[in-house]
């Protein structure tokens, strides 16, 4: 589009102004990280790497790390799996009920967490606590695996509708057989989406901090959750300026080296 | 030697390839039943047993719930002035932000799609992804910073001579708002960079302008992206209590209305929790009228 | 909350009155509250330790070094008794409450506007204290209380108290309040500025205030309001709202708040008017001439549970001299151990939180579970049950 001198700078001042509003809350957690005070204040009233050091010893925070970890990736791994079925069938195959299968797969995300935490909680006491399965890590997952679908299949079935069947027709012609074609053909053409879809979900899952407060046992305590009870202790508010501010500099990794490996970034990201 | 490939031919993985591939049915069901035992079953299934027991009672002392059926506290809902209060309040919360994201959003994608150089876009996508992993938590207590009396923003506004919002209503819109935005910009980004630009050229060739472009060209293709963001903004911010209790001052959405009677009268938390439900199921079914669920 | 003998018994009566008047509530009657505790039987003798215990706790409470090395009482007693401490933070008495009807854990600090919930339910089972020997050392004023007991039989180990003081910014509240009208009458003054602790239990506020303020309303005790009472301090409070600024619920919220200046007035807890002294804020917190509402906290085992003997071992341990000035210290509350102030760090924290002084107490109103039959013994009318309470809060707030 031909665009006037006058609307470029327009637009690319708006869109400064944008990224202002997104990174000036960021840069404020990293400075506060630094702040001398305990309970944050602006300015701040000096600076020091006191609490980079506190944190640093920090074992509930690693250890809460760890949990959020393990958390995100089994549900990264189940949202792959059912995402990736649930894609197939909408883009690959016409049947009945096509249309509700996709907006059934959005409801878990849209629906507020609040609802879909104590929905969880009370189904998995009545149907798990009778079997001697208490709320734990796994209904943790299973919690977060149900938002998370949708991510997956966003992107994979927007992969798939682009790329029409015929890639896999041709393969078959040539004597491939189904799971033949999966591996040569489908895969590799789904493979950046998975990864699109699998890195947000994992994000999804890492910052989720509502139903996780309905679907953890004891001793479960993910870095959200370790936030939250550490925002509200005092001593402990700088140290988790620390971790968010470690948080923010690492997620840079994953997604950039996410960016990098799909080759196609016409649809690096779909949520 | 020779027999082999034959072998092969008639081995049980090829045989159930070849019963796959001829049987679309088989091959359809074998994709959907888990998902859907998943979602329908576990998921469904645990929101319709909830949205059951908005039809029971609880002692109120010991908060037991008691399994007889009334619509005692959906008649409380509708009557009780403060309920309706907070519904509208938070449906209006919602739709602020929905709207502040799409204008915010807008240049900041049409930027990153179209106008920085090709080899810098991968990189922006990386900056407004990334605050996405900050955390939740920390982000709205930054904003709770910036809009404290004689915070940042207090301090940005003074040389104009006028101060920040402080905690309030607009507070929780500003913050909401900020936290959901990148879901807002990443489906416009995408729609704008398969915008085909021959489409563009074609209306320019045309003697369209660039507003005239913008309006007949760009406009109607990205919408169904800006209606499949606001699935994302209007239904996080119609669910959310922390953020409004963060920098919220003492309003009150729906969320913490739920929240507040989850432990005491899981009844009544079930049957408000139905209105959001209510909302954003229409809302969804809305938004499907344009396409924005397979634009998500 | 402090009752006198005859109100105790009177009280205790009213207990027993609704216990006959509604039966068992595994009937699923829906019509009767009250408070009905079941025939549960108080562990006799302790057996071996189950290897660990599952506990439902105040931030701060449980605290294993893993936030702070220096802040580590879970250790040594994994390390002596053997049992494995599993650990989870609740941010509300609610959903401790909500927490303990799971089953899954064995003890929880509860406060007083929840005990009284886990005892009628069936949820909080007897507590035998001679399995508790350090015990014997609680603060009298905190044995037997109507908030963790019925008729006599304690249903779990006191932790610790405070008060719910006034806090004010000495630099922009002149003159210095004295009583808590400077929240609720006088609020005006400070519109947009003043803070209120966000839970239903704060209605008990607005009664104590109105209990000397209108004494024709003839409140005797906060947490025994009839309806009159009751409409009462809701009226009070949503004349307040309009001049509160925020609402808070944790300590940083209203530290910042007054640091800031968003907040200059309202309710607070010593250890965060300490801290906010810390930060360099001018505000002074005291207990104004009205007295205040406060709060205990009791250490109660499961009916369910399924490490009792990991839980008794707890409890003894979590008040143990040493121990209970430890977490007593890092919380910012008065121990319930009398031995505890000879171990505090700081020489003068018992007397910063007033721990030994009984008369101090006499004053404080602790937080209790308000139920249809009237706490504070009369009979000729019935209370506002909690649940109402819940429903008032939301309306306040609007």
């Amino acid at each position: 589009m031909q665009l006037s001198r006058p609307a470029r700078i327009a637009l690319r001042a708006a869109a400064g102004l944008g990224f202002a509003f997104i990174y000036v809350p960021l840069a404020l957690v990293l400075v506060n990280s630094f702040n001398r005070d305990r309970s944050a204040s602006w300015p701040p009233s000096g600076l020091t790497l006191h609490w980079w050091s506190v944190a640093r010893e920090n074992e509930g925070a690693r250890a809460a790390l760890w949990v959020s970890v393990k958390a995100g990736l089994g549900a990264t791994a189940i949202a792959l799996v059912l995402g990736t079925l649930i894609a197939f069938a909408v883009a690959r195959h016409r049947f009945f009920g096509r249309d509700t299968v996709s907006f059934v797969v959005v409801l878990p995300i849209a629906l507020p967490g609040i609802v879909t935490g104590i929905a969880l909680n009370s189904a998995f006491s009545t149907v798990l606590e009778p079997l001697g399965v208490g709320l734990g890590m796994f209904t943790v997952i299973v919690g977060h695996a149900t938002f998370c679908i949708v991510v997956v299949f966003n992107n994979v079935v927007a992969r798939l509708r682009r790329t029409s069947g015929t890639y896999e027709e041709a393969a078959m012609d040539l004597g491939a057989d189904t799971f033949r074609v999966f591996v040569d053909v489908t895969f590799p053409l789904v493979r950046s989406a998975l990864l699109a879809g699998g890195l947000l979900a994992f994000a999804l899952s890492f910052d989720e901090i509502v139903v996780t407060t309905f679907t953890a046992g004891p001793g479960i305590q993910t870095l959200p959750i370790w936030i939250f009870d550490n925002m509200t202790r005092p001593r402990q508010a700088p140290v988790v300026n620390v971790v968010a501010a470690v948080l923010v500099l690492l997620s840079v990794i994953p997604i950039y080296a996410a960016q990098r490996l799909s080759a196609d970034t016409a649809t690096s990201s779909r949520i | 030697m020779t027999s082999l490939p034959q072998t092969a031919g008639r081995s049980p993985v090829r045989r159930l390839a070849g019963t796959l591939h001829r049987r679309p049915r088989l091959r359809l069901s074998l994709l959907l039943t888990a998902p859907l035992l998943w979602l329908a079953v576990l998921y469904l299934g645990s929101l319709a047993v909830l949205f059951v027991s908005a039809f029971w009672t609880t002692n109120s002392f010991t908060s037991e719930v008691v399994k007889v059926w009334s619509a005692d506290n959906f008649h409380q809902l509708l009557t009780t002035p403060v309920y309706r209060q907070v519904i509208l309040r938070s449906v209006g919360v919602a739709l602020a932000v929905t709207l502040l994201c799409a204008v915010i959003a807008f240049p900041v994608a049409f930027y990153t799609a179209r106008i920085a150089k090709p080899e810098r876009r991968p990189l922006l996508v990386v900056a407004i992804l990334t605050p996405l992993w900050a955390s939740y938590l920390v982000k709205v207590y930054a904003w709770r910073l910036i809009l404290s009396q004689d915070g940042l923003a207090d301090w940005a506004l003074k040389p104009l001579g006028l101060s920040g919002p402080g905690y309030g209503l607009t507070a929780a819109v500003i913050a909401l708002t900020y936290l959901w935005l990148p879901y807002m910009i990443l489906p416009i980004h995408t729609a704008l960079e398969q915008l085909p630009a021959n489409l563009l050229d074609a209306s320019a060739d045309l003697g369209a302008r660039a507003g005239r472009t913008f309006r007949s060209v760009v406009l109607p293709m990205v919408l169904p992206s800006v209606a499949a963001g606001s699935v994302f903004t209007f239904s996080l911010s119609l669910g959310d209590y922390i953020t409004v209790q963060i920098v919220g001052g003492k309003t009150q959405l729906i969320g913490n209305v739920v929240y507040s009677n989850i432990e005491l009268n899981l009844p009544m938390a079930a049957a408000l929790g139905t209105v959001p439900v209510v909302v954003i199921v229409v809302y969804l079914l809305a938004m499907r009228r344009t396409g924005a669920l397979s634009s998500l | 909350m402090r009752l006198t003998p005859t109100l105790k018994a009177a009280a205790a009566v009213a207990v027993l009155l609704a216990a006959t008047a509604c039966g068992s509530s595994d009937t699923g009657s829906s019509a009767s509250t009250g408070l009905n505790p079941p025939d549960l039987k108080a562990q006799s003798k302790l057996g071996k330790t189950e290897g660990q215990v599952n506990l439902i706790a105040w931030a701060g409470y449980v605290e294993d070094g893993s936030n702070d090395p220096k802040v580590d009482w879970v250790s040594d007693f994994e390390k002596q008794t053997g049992c494995q401490v599993n650990s989870k933070v609740a941010a509300s008495s609610d959903e401790m409450v909500k927490l303990m009807k799971t089953g899954q854990y064995d003890a929880v600090s509860a406060s007083g506007d929840a005990s009284l919930r886990l005892i009628a339910s069936g949820d909080a089972a007897p507590v035998n204290t001679a399995l508790v020997p350090n015990y014997k050392n609680v603060f009298s004023g905190l044995k037997k209380g109507a908030w963790n007991s019925v008729d006599g039989q304690m249903y779990g180990i006191p932790h610790g108290r405070g008060a719910n003081l006034l806090m004010y910014n000495t630099q922009k509240v002149s003159p210095a309040p004295t009583s808590w009208s400077a929240v609720f009458d006088d609020a005006s003054a400070h519109k947009g500025h003043v803070t209120a602790y966000d839970s239903p239990i704060y209605i008990a506020d607005a009664a104590l205030y109105l209990k000397s303020a209108r004494p024709e309303l003839k409140i005797k005790d906060p947490y025994a309001l009839d309806q009159k009472q009751f409409d009462a301090a809701v009226a009070l409070l949503k004349k307040q709202s309009a001049n509160v600024g925020e609402y808070w619920s944790d300590y940083l919220k209203e530290i910042s708040a007054f640091k800031s200046g968003d907040s200059v007035v309202g309710t607070t807890w010593q250890v965060i008017a300490n801290l906010t002294a810390d930060e360099g804020a001018k505000v002074k917190a005291f207990v104004p001439e009205e007295g205040s509402t406060g709060w205990s906290d009791t250490w109660m085992v499961s009916a369910k549970a399924k490490h009792p003997n990991c839980a008794y071992k707890w409890m003894d341990w979590i008040i143990s001299p040493k121990v209970n000035a430890q977490v007593a210290e890092y919380f910012g509350e008065a121990p319930a151990n009398s031995e505890a102030c000879a171990y505090t760090s700081d020489k003068s924290f018992c007397d910063t939180f007033h721990a030994t002084d009984e008369s101090y107490w006499k004053n404080v109103a602790f937080w209790n579970t308000p139920i249809e039959q009237c706490l504070d013994g009369r009979t000729d009318v019935k209370c506002v049950p909690y649940a109402k309470w819940v429903q008032a809060w939301t309306e306040i707030k609007g």
